[in-house]
């Protein structure tokens, strides 16, 4: 079996038993990466000598045997994370000259476990997207077919997972960012419970909705990953001080008498109905391991993007003022005085996509309107959370598709941002709650990969993975990769 | 027509933690620009803000101090708006619920009443940095090394009805922060500063008058200026047809005007919203018993205290207690040298003048407390006179050792009261025709006495010895 087609905790086991080494394993992937991505755009920034450099310090822990379980294994980081001494674009003009003077603490968290770190993958500008079309980089491509978007916005970690350009990616979902692509890619992507992986270094979007989590092939790999991203941090106010279980040790147990809850809602007017089918069938699936299917109701779930989209925006709008050409990132040339700076500066340096969020945002906040906009989706956004709440009364997990239709278009969706915004019909609740949830590989309309949500109460990442890998011990669509990049 | 004249102060009090609000870096004043900001400060991306707790507990222990309450539960929030020397975009303060809320403060007015001044509430949040506009060639050059210190601001009720009482309230203010602790009160660097919104209305009038709201203004002198001649500005506009406009206005020292910033039309909207990198602050009722005993015996109470330990007169334990170091320093005093109002008198007299004179502070004065208190306890003993003791003073002002040394080294010798009835004795004796005035009852006589007598010591024998003296030999 050729090494890219290897699991990370595959990769792991050889890296153990000493048939290859990080720096060969590392070099197959930069190979890789120099063959491919100039087709596909996945990454921003690649970078080989480090990659190398930390590759040799895994192999010498390796000969001294202090290794960590993942020590050698390489990996991408979405360009949204702080990467010292590496640019961090966020994909964004604004940021094309940024090089943080720190490292985010998921990054530290990598490099401490011997993660080989590869480079930056490409993204929607600031996050802010469900195609990765609004990169300044350009968009990426979906290695299952060329003409389609990968999702966004970790749509570069989705491609470079999906056509082995690494074996595992991080990615932030403040809407549906790390599931969406993961289903539009047949890939495993987990967004853990608010608050259990610290945003420490993570450039904000949406402070109270944006978090981290793995992109990989498979849900164990997911759990390894998760091991090193998830834990408190003291320099996030927002991340929960509570021990992390070690995800990979229930991933084995047993579906049986698991309730499964299917809210009505995720399969109403809007969904595909060769995803319908899928999703159909992975419930099937599901009945065989024992477990039960009851139907629930998310009432106001049907509210969650009009909430998001004033939320969302309205954070954006103070997150991002930041960026204003006095410290750091793009400054226009020769600004006449301070109002031309911040004007043209602004107005350059950033998209179109981001320039019409933070409009929306600042209008969402201002005086006369913020009762009416923002307190209101504040509301709408307890209401979703007691939705949730009352299901989880009766239900171990929920599920659903992850996203109403297979990869589209390029360029199909990029001038209408309603339909756009309604690719995360059915993630977009969860971030509103806080809750964790999953996509998983679940099978292929009309060649294209479809994504099975799933759904899980407060911290119960373990279930989760628990629940997609016994999916996966029993079917095979998670190992399917793009024709031509095997 | 009468006018009566409204105020309200927004004094910012810069707190005396040893790092910032939300980050690590040092709070100390004077550094090289841009050396005390750290990438939190500097608003680079991806950073998070982190809640100082030594600030919190400083705001508890204030809200405690004037009686009011400590929200159990208070929320930061950002204001928004672009400016250099803003790092975010956005400063980090509190709006709808402040940590501390409804205190009140008691000040003393001219004619000796009391009046209670409301404090609506008082919040944490963070400075900003600093804009320099001068040395940089027609650049702004910014300082972001303030940017991030902690600040308290205490926000009163309109309940001042002139420049005076806002300067009694806001010296209270700034006594009882020294008291607690929590701020170093200098006003030079800016630590303790305030805005005062003033309007004016018809004496008798329940409606407010149009506010304008005057900035940062750094000295007690120049609040009282600055209130005064903005009411006589909006009182001439009003008595000339005229309307005051709600607005910003700045105080020009130099000119002694105050001049329009922005009107409220221009004024910002600064689009509040809770902070989501922050959770909502809690304080739970172990906080603030903390708090409650770490409070020190606060300006009112020791007042009390110090006329009744030391039988002292209203207005002068008020001076004493005002400043806590100078509260210190006099009880050091008594306690080396007893003799409280002579202590008392002496600090307030004598040292407070000197002080002031030379613009130091109590902790800068060269006479220790030690150092007083020894020449203090031979002038109650009579060891020397009132005048040597004003020339010791000064000769301790200016280093040259404790009172013994300086009376040995002067060679100054305490006329006896021996030699000092000698004088008198041949004073009574040389001028039988006023010693008859006075024994009839013309008592003024006993002024010309007096100075003969001190003319006759050349100014050595104690003045109160002579008086005492004199009164008993001229009565027989």
């Amino acid at each position: 079996m050729p090494l890219h087609h290897k699991t990370l905790a595959e990769l792991a086991q050889g890296l153990r038993d000493k048939h290859f080494s990080s720096v060969e394993l590392t070099q197959h992937y930069l190979n890789r990466i120099a063959q491919w991505d100039k087709t596909l755009n996945s990454y921003v920034t690649v970078t080989p000598e480090r990659a190398l450099q930390q590759a040799r310090q895994a192999d010498a822990l390796r000969v001294k045997n202090t290794a960590g379980p993942l020590c050698g294994v390489p990996l991408a980081q979405k360009d949204i994370f702080c990467t010292h001494g590496v640019k961090t674009s966020c994909g964004s003009k604004m940021l094309d000259n940024f090089i943080a003077p720190y490292t985010a603490t998921v990054v530290e968290k990598c490099q401490e476990a011997g993660l080989v770190m590869l480079g930056k993958l490409n993204m929607d500008e600031f996050a802010m997207g469900s195609s990765n079309e609004t990169s300044f980089y350009g968009p990426v491509k979906n290695p299952w077919d060329l003409t389609r978007v990968p999702g966004g916005s970790s749509g570069g970690s989705a491609a470079g997972v999906a056509a082995r350009l690494t074996p595992a990616a991080t990615g932030t979902d403040t809407g549906g960012s790390i599931r969406q692509p993961a289903a539009l890619c047949n890939l495993t992507g987990l967004k853990p419970t608010y608050g259990r992986v610290s945003r420490w270094g993570m450039i904000a979007f949406a402070s109270s909705l944006d978090q981290a989590g793995p992109i990989t092939q498979t849900a164990q790999d997911a759990a390894l990953l998760l091991n090193i991203m998830a834990g408190f941090d003291s320099k996030d106010s927002t991340s929960l001080d509570s021990p992390v279980p070690d995800y990979t040790t229930t991933l084995k147990d047993t579906l049986q008498g698991l309730r499964i809850g299917l809210p009505k809602e995720f399969f109403a007017t809007g969904l595909d109905d060769g995803v319908a089918r899928v999703i159909d069938e992975a419930i099937t699936q599901y009945k065989k391991l024992g477990a039960s299917v009851v139907e629930i109701s998310l009432p106001t779930s049907q509210l969650s993007v009009p909430a998001y989209y004033v939320i969302a925006p309205a954070e954006c709008s103070s997150n991002l003022s930041r960026f204003d050409g006095v410290r750091f990132g793009y400054r226009c040339a020769n600004p006449a005085d301070l109002l031309d700076l911040y004007q043209r500066s602004r107005g350059e340096g950033f998209g179109a996509e981001v320039k019409r969020r933070i409009m929306i945002g600042t209008y969402a906040l201002s005086a006369g309107y913020y009762d009416a906009y923002y307190l209101k989706a504040q509301k709408v956004r307890r209401l979703i959370s007691g939705d949730f709440k009352r299901a989880f009364e009766n239900v171990d997990v929920i599920m659903g598709p992850t996203s109403p239709t297979t990869a589209f278009k390029l360029g199909e969706r990029s001038e209408d941002p309603i339909t756009m915004y309604l690719c995360d019909i059915y993630t977009i609740a969860v971030n509103l709650a806080g809750l964790p949830g999953m996509s998983i590989p679940a099978g292929f309309s009309q060649g294209l990969p479809v994504g099975l949500q799933i759904i899980g109460n407060y911290f119960t990442e373990a279930k989760l993975l628990n629940v997609a890998h016994r999916y996966q011990q029993v079917t095979d669509w998670h190992k399917r990769i793009p024709p031509g990049f095997e | 027509m009468q006018w009566e004249s409204v105020i309200g102060l927004e004094i910012h009090t810069q707190l005396a933690t040893k790092s910032k609000i939300f980050s690590g870096a040092a709070t100390a004043f004077g550094a090289e620009p841009n050396t005390q900001a750290c990438a939190v400060d500097l608003g680079l991306p991806g950073v998070l803000p982190v809640l100082n707790k030594q600030a919190v507990r400083m705001a508890i222990k204030f809200g405690l101090a004037v009686g009011a309450q400590v929200a159990p539960r208070s929320v930061f929030a950002r204001k928004n708006y672009f400016y250099p020397d803003l790092p975010k975009g956005y400063q980090i303060s509190q709006y709808e619920l402040p940590v501390v809320a409804q205190g009140k403060m008691e000040i003393e007015l001219d004619d000796g009443s009391t009046k209670v001044i409301g404090i609506t509430r008082a919040h944490l949040e963070e400075d900003a940095g600093k804009s320099l506009h001068e040395d940089f060639h027609d650049m702004t050059g910014i300082d972001l090394n303030r940017a991030g210190t902690p600040l308290l601001e205490i926000v009163s009720e309109p309940d001042m009805r002139s420049a005076k009482e806002a300067v009694a309230y806001m010296k209270k203010i700034h006594s009882l922060v020294r008291y607690l602790e929590i701020c170093d009160g200098n006003m030079q660097e800016g630590s303790f500063r305030c805005d005062a919104n003033v309007s004016v209305r018809p004496v008798g009038h329940a409606k407010l008058g149009t506010r304008t709201e005057l900035k940062n203004i750094n000295s007690f002198r120049f609040v009282e200026r600055a209130i005064n001649v903005e009411i006589t500005r909006q009182i001439d506009l009003l008595e000339n047809g005229g309307r005051v406009v709600q607005e910003t206005r700045l105080y020009d020292a130099t000119k002694n005007e105050t001049r329009a910033m922005r009107s409220k039309e221009e004024a910002m909207d600064y689009r509040y919203f809770p902070d989501p990198d922050l959770l909502p602050l809690v304080i739970n009722t172990q906080d603030i018993e903390a708090a409650r005993q770490s409070l020190p015996e606060l300006p009112a109470a020791k007042k009390r205290r110090f006329m009744r330990e030391f039988e002292l007169k209203d207005y002068d334990a008020a001076l004493l207690t005002a400043d806590r170091d100078v509260a210190n320093y006099f009880e050091t005093v008594v306690r080396l040298a007893g003799e409280p109002k002579l202590a008392a008198n002496w600090i307030i007299s004598e040292l407070s003048g000197r002080l002031n004179k030379e613009d130091k502070l109590i902790q800068q004065c060269p006479i220790s407390a030690e150092l007083l208190a020894g020449m203090l306890q031979r002038l109650a003993k009579g060891a020397i006179t009132g005048k040597m003791a004003k020339d010791i003073f000064d000769a301790m002002w200016n280093g040259e050792g404790d009172a013994d040394t300086i009376i040995t080294k002067r060679g100054l010798k305490p006329t006896d009261s021996a030699a000092v009835e000698k004088i008198i004795d041949h004073l009574i004796a040389q001028n039988p025709a006023q010693v008859e005035q006075y024994r009839a009852g013309k008592d003024k006589v006993l002024g010309f006495f007096v100075g003969q007598v001190m003319k006759a010591s050349q100014g050595k024998a104690d003045p109160a010895q002579v008086n005492s003296l004199l009164l008993e030999k001229l009565k027989k």
